[in-house]
């Protein structure tokens, strides 16, 4: 289903604007990594690709969708636990997928072994701790067998440990040939999880750059700016 | 003050002895409560969820209207339950004025406002959390219903319960509909009535201990439920 290409897409709440005209092309292959300031719309034009918002103005198209089924899924800084146990809620997420109850059960089974969950399987989900439930979430979203992945902040409410863990999961999922798309706002992950950049800041896209360049030299002041202003050293 | 400790003593005296005039009186007040909580709990749930859930012209004034039911005077539901049942009455054919059956409806009309004020209350607190990941899972409204309400079970208890308390402890609604009819359409709340006016105060305080005890084990025993559901499910 990829490109997702987005078209002059604005998004408006009131008067404010808070995503001024973006146009980009995701496509397969790299990670993308959404990068920008607090308030700078990350969060919103990931909800707008993902398709939990519609745009004020512009388009945003699945230039390669073949048939309605959405293949694309969403996890996000705070994950949201059903009260059931952990395989429930995995289940929960195919079942409105439309897979059938017995495939449902081996597929979650499948993949809370694959997160390192499956000695949790029974236990309620929402007493798990913050590791581990970003991690179920995660293995919700996966089981869908999604072709790009959103990720919204998935380790901003986690401590180093866990949020080691929940880094190389994404990995394990990208390697099992999934997009992934992501915000953060640290720079130590982005450059570890990264392929490319797409900087953002006040609502427009300031520039696209691959990891590699745009830790040496952003093509934009906004972005030196913001590197300058990550450093610990500054 | 002798006549009080007199009347407590023979009250136990008759509660103890399950004195079969008092047992009777009990029995029907169980069955027609609870059958009242019963259907009002198939029609409040499921309204209070819709509310919750849906965004439709005039649901604003659909909850300030519900919220204000809540208060409802039992004589007044009494009054027009009697309109509409008596022999003139548009559904005065079904004949079932001055029966258990028409005590169910007019209990059923008093709290269903009540359940379903107070429940699309909660659904709709944990509706603001779910509703992302709800929807980026691709649930629709209806079974997104469904999920909160299994999730919200807890509180709901102590909501059905609330309405038990409602329907048990009023006279009006079932002395008008019911007519008081020993052995027929007599329950504790309005044998207690005419008990007291009568002078058998015994009878009348066996039947006040027996309701208040009641409703305390109900209430003792939600709360104990729902605590414990939330240690173990968070």
């Amino acid at each position: 289903m990829l490109p997702l290409v987005l078209d002059q897409v604005c998004f408006a709440v009131g008067s404010k604007t808070i995503i001024d005209r973006v146009s980009v092309e995701i496509a397969e292959g790299p990670r993308t990594i959404i990068l920008g300031p607090n308030g700078a719309g990350k969060s919103v034009l990931m909800r707008l690709c993902h398709g939990l918002f519609a745009p004020t103005s512009g388009s945003i198209i699945w230039k390669g969708a073949t048939n309605g089924r959405r293949r694309q899924a969403m996890v996000f800084q705070r994950p949201v636990m059903l009260r059931r146990s952990a395989l429930a809620n995995i289940m929960y997420g195919l079942e409105l997928a439309g897979i059938s109850p017995r495939e449902r059960v081996l597929r979650a089974r499948d993949v809370l072994e694959a997160v390192g969950l499956e000695n949790v399987a029974d236990r309620p989900a929402r007493v798990l701790s913050g590791g581990e439930q970003q991690r179920l979430a995660l293995a919700r979203a996966w089981a869908l067998g999604p072709e790009v992945l959103f990720l919204d902040e998935p380790t901003a409410n986690l401590d180093p440990g866990a949020a080691r863990e929940v880094e190389s999961l994404i990995g394990q999922i990208r390697a099992s040939g999934t997009k992934i798309v992501m915000t953060t706002h640290n720079l130590g992950q982005a450059k570890r999880l990264g392929d490319e950049i797409l900087f953002l800041s006040h609502g427009r896209l300031v520039e696209r750059t691959p990891v590699d360049s745009f830790f040496i030299k952003p093509a934009s002041a906004e972005a030196d700016a913001f590197i300058r202003g990550e450093l610990p050293w500054n | 003050m002798q006549e009080i400790f007199t009347a407590f003593g023979e009250a136990g005296r008759l509660i103890a002895g399950a004195e079969p005039r008092l047992v009777g009186i009990v029995l029907l007040s169980l069955r027609v409560s609870l059958t009242a909580v019963f259907f009002a709990s198939l029609i409040g749930l499921p309204l209070g969820a819709a509310i919750a859930i849906g965004r439709f012209p005039g649901r604003q004034a659909l909850i300030v209207a519900l919220n204000a039911l809540m208060g409802l005077p039992p004589v007044v539901v009494g009054l027009l339950v009697y309109l509409m049942l008596s022999r003139a009455g548009p559904l005065g054919h079904f004949g079932i004025l001055f029966t258990p059956a028409a005590m169910v409806v007019a209990q059923t009309i008093l709290i269903v406002p009540i359940i379903a004020a107070l429940s699309r209350q909660v659904i709709e607190d944990a509706w603001q959390e779910y509703r992302e990941q709800l929807r980026s899972l691709g649930a629709t409204a209806f079974s997104a219903a469904r999920t909160l309400l299994w999730d919200t079970r807890f509180s709901l208890v102590i909501i059905v319960l609330a309405g038990f308390g409602r329907a048990a402890a009023e006279v009006g609604a079932v002395m008008i509909v019911g007519g008081n009819i020993e052995g027929v359409t007599r329950v504790m709340t309005t044998a207690i009535a005419l008990e007291t006016s009568m002078g058998d105060l015994p009878l009348a305080l066996g039947l006040g201990i027996i309701l208040i005890t009641l409703v305390l084990i109900l209430n003792a025993g939600a709360y104990w439920i729902k605590e414990a559901a939330q240690r173990r499910y968070g």
